[in-house]
């Protein structure tokens, strides 16, 4: 196979893992916005705070990497997005800080008042950054980026209907689908009172998700004919599928399947962040630089590929380990360096890292 | 000559001073953070080894509280570190449009290495209660190996930007012939490496110190600060002359490949032998003069090559244009640099001559004002080192191929500058938050000292008497 296609694949990989995980916690964070007054918050954002508290490094690292196979093997178009859309990806920016900052602090903020704070930080990084995150994939999709240093219009490129659909859509995505793995922990944790509370929500947000696909589709006819033909006509399966995902998670939800209800939702997310990939393929900016003419060094792209498969030797093994000790029970905050819970809600265990 | 200067500088673009700023402020930031992911793995990990050698539960407290730390700035700098990986693009477009084929990859390496670190830490910090304890070990034992990993990938990337090599130009101004690996292993990276490397580990042991001495100070005489001053004093002590030595040879390094950069640290006006070592003073680039400063005769001439008869090029040499934009950061910068380094030698001797006399924290106030105050020197005398490699550096981003002006991106100026406000006062906010959360946890980990909770490390074993935590 063609090494510039390749690295586009994993650079296409890393996004939807990134989707899949990076994304979701901000979901969970709009979970933790929403959840209302600090009593009858607490045990869901407890939950959250559990669920995601241990992995968001981990599942933030995936956005880093996607940033640095771009830049590495396809500079022009790295270059072209980011001075293009400067405004909304260094929103994305404040956000990611403002959620890291939050997490890292609430942990082990001594007062009330700080670690409120650092919730609300949590929550409102936790819809700036998906949505513009969102708007700058729509910026890319309508075809808004030209090649050059910020040759595109700061503003227009994002700010228009389809962009801003499609940046809600992220945000809907991310409710989704981490509403469907925060059913799968309240079952895991045994707290039966937050089953209804996160089917709803998940259900919630998998109508609200398909109904603003729903609208991008329609704000791109209207807006890029072109791309909305190639949308519907190369990634009609991969819609299908997600649409068939979705549902099936729905169905899934009521009796809790845990391991399977899971990666159903995420293969619903996969099959649509796919369809994107299908649709533009082979531009990398539509319509006016492809993979091939955007691409690096032969060189580079081998060593990034040499590098992957490298890394894919480093970092599963040490997944799996993380993972196998986590289920075996052998992980746990330590409670002699950790903030103890001031008022500890029974239901949910910290014992256990997810 | 004037004019030209003038001129120069108003043909910069708008965006420039800004996009320098936040680039500047944002890399800074992340710099504190750097030393501790690096260093303070590996100092946790040896107390974690002397308290299972040895069965000395203070040593594992110290190892599991510097693991809890770790973790807090760990995550800053996690979040630090992506704001660089945007602004490689957000500012620098031009950079990473035109080059980021030849130089990206050891980013793109040490990406998965911190992917790696974050899940060993991960496996580390929540497996104390539970994992066997040399399992324990053993499985955070990678975490510094990884870290150094990760810190040789950047500094090779930062070394390339001074030693720009694998890629030709062509006639038409393309890059080709692009060979990643031959960039990765630029002519900088051995001495930017060592000497970062060692710096590193100087800023957190020193720091880690710092924070027990004035425990000490304050009256907390027990094996517990004890173990947390000679644990990281130990590992200072034994560096700093290695900096010395590495020091001198990244300097003479800097004086061949480099010239215009050493001209503006050493404050070269004309070039010639017999050159002075002039300290501090100001220099005025319109005269191209120094006004001020102390001036030692010769010295910098047998610095730089070993006898007073080494010729060392001038600023007079650099067209103006192509001059360091500020000459006098530069030369301050090294200045502030090398002095805490000369203070932190005597710090080091001071301490190495009394441990070896009486194998004890040595009692002088003196000494041990100088110590608390070691960590926060350490760490100027890092930003001074960065604030030397990057601006003197300038006007090139890439060293004699790119200029800075041409790498910064065409946003507005106004766009600019009001994310450089907005970062700085997040920047500010995170700071103070992490300092506040940090304190909070000594807070509390005094109070649990005084306590006296008996929760044993690594599950339900015998509990051993801890009263020697308490003060």
């Amino acid at each position: 196979m063609n090494t510039a296609i390749a690295v586009a694949g994993v650079m296409m990989l890393a996004l939807t893992l990134y989707a899949c995980t990076g994304i979701a916690d901000y979901g969970a964070g709009f979970w933790d916005l929403t959840a209302g007054g600090r009593d009858r918050g607490r045990l869901p954002r407890s939950l959250i705070d559990n669920a995601v508290t241990p992995v968001w490094e981990a599942n933030h690292v995936w956005l880093i990497y996607v940033l640095v196979v771009c830049w590495t093997g396809f500079g022009s178009t790295f270059a072209s997005v980011m001075s293009t859309l400067y405004i909304p990806l260094a929103l994305a920016l404040l956000g990611i800080v403002l959620r890291a900052a939050g997490f890292a602090m609430s942990k082990d903020a001594a007062r009330a008042r700080m670690r409120h704070l650092a919730g609300w930080l949590f929550g409102i990084g936790s819809f700036l950054t998906p949505f513009c995150l969102g708007t700058a994939v729509g910026a890319v999709l309508t075809g808004r980026i030209p090649v050059g240093n910020a040759a595109g219009d700061e503003i227009t490129s994002w700010l228009n209907p389809s962009s801003i659909l499609v940046g809600l859509l992220t945000v809907a995505i991310g409710a989704y689908v981490s509403a469907v793995y925060l059913l799968a922990e309240a079952h895991r944790h045994g707290t039966a009172a937050l089953h209804g509370y996160f089917r709803l929500r998940a259900r919630a947000a998998g109508v609200a998700g398909l109904l603003l696909g729903i609208g991008v589709l329609i704000a791109l006819y209207a807006d890029e004919r072109q791309m909305a033909d190639r949308v519907v006509q190369r990634g009609w399966p991969l819609l299908l599928l997600s649409l068939a995902l979705l549902a099936g998670s729905f169905w899934l939800a009521t009796g809790v399947r845990v391991w399977l209800m899971r990666l159903v939702a995420a293969g619903g997310i996969a099959a649509l962040v796919w369809a994107w990939a299908v649709a533009q393929y082979p531009y990398l900016l539509p319509f006016s630089l492809t993979v091939q003419d955007g691409a690096a060094d032969p060189a580079t792209l081998r060593w990034l590929l040499i590098w992957f498969v490298a890394a894919l030797v480093l970092v599963v093994p040490a997944l799996t380990l993380l993972f196998w000790l986590d289920q075996r029970g052998e992980l746990g905050e330590d409670p002699a360096t950790s903030r103890p819970e001031p008022v500890e809600p029974e239901p949910v265990e910290t014992e256990t890292i997810r | 000559m004037v004019d030209r200067v003038n001129a120069d500088l108003l043909a910069a673009p708008a965006q420039l001073l800004p996009a320098r700023e936040q680039m500047a402020l944002t890399l800074m930031f992340h710099i504190v953070f750097v030393p501790f992911g690096i260093a303070l793995p590996t100092m946790m990990l040896i107390a974690n080894y002397k308290g299972l050698k040895r069965n000395d539960t203070v040593a594992l407290t110290l190892a599991r509280r510097w693991s809890h730390a770790a973790g807090l700035t760990f995550a800053v700098g996690a979040a630090s570190g992506t704001v660089l990986s945007f602004e490689m693009g957000l500012l620098w477009p031009g950079l990473t449009g035109r080059f980021g084929e030849v130089f990206g990859l050891p980013f793109a390496i040490e990406g998965v290495l911190f992917f790696l670190e974050a899940i060993l830490v991960a496996i580390y910090i929540y497996g104390w209660r539970r994992l066997k304890p040399w399992t324990h070990f053993w499985l955070g034992l990678p975490i510094p190996f990884v870290a150094i990993g990760g810190a040789f990938s950047i500094i090779s990337a930062n070394a390339w930007m001074n030693m720009p090599a694998g890629f030709t130009i062509d006639a038409n101004g393309q890059v080709t012939n692009v060979d990643p690996i031959a960039a990765i292993f630029n002519d900088a990276l051995p001495y930017e490496f060592a000497h970062f490397l060692v710096a590193a580990y100087m800023a957190a042991a020193f720091t880690v110190a710092s924070i027990y001495v004035v425990g000490w100070l304050k009256g907390r005489r027990d094996r517990y600060h004890r173990l947390g001053i000679l644990i990281p004093l130990t590992i200072a002590t034994v560096l700093v002359p290695v900096q010395f030595v590495v020091g001198d040879l990244t300097a003479v390094a800097v004086f061949k490949d480099q010239p215009a950069k050493f001209a503006a640290m050493e404050v070269v006006t004309e070039s010639g032998t017999h050159q002075p070592e002039v300290l501090f003073g100001r220099y005025d680039s319109a005269t191209n003069t120094v006004v001020g400063g102390v001036s030692i005769p010769g010295l910098n001439s047998w610095l730089a090559g070993g006898s007073v008869d080494t010729y060392v090029p001038g600023l007079d040499q650099v067209p103006p244009e192509n001059r360091p934009s500020n000459v006098t950061i530069v030369h301050w910068a090294f200045d502030i640099m090398v002095g805490i380094g000369t203070l932190l030698m005597l710090l080091s001797l001071w301490f190495g001559i009394a441990y070896w006399r009486k194998r004890d924290v040595p009692d002088n106030r003196v000494f041990l004002w100088f110590a608390a105050s070691a960590g926060v020197l350490t760490y100027i005398a890092v930003e001074a080192g960065w604030i030397v490699t990057e601006v003197g550096r300038q006007p090139w981003i890439v060293y004699n191929i790119m200029r800075t002006e041409e790498a910064v991106t065409n946003t507005d100026a106004g766009t600019l500058w009001i994310s450089f406000s907005l970062i700085a006062l997040l920047y500010l906010t995170l700071a103070i938050g992490t300092i506040t959360v940090l304190r909070a946890m000594s807070r509390r980990w005094r109070q649990s000292d005084q306590t006296d909770d008996d929760l044993a490390v690594y599950g339900p074993r015998p509990a051993v008497a801890d009263s020697e935590v308490t003060p």
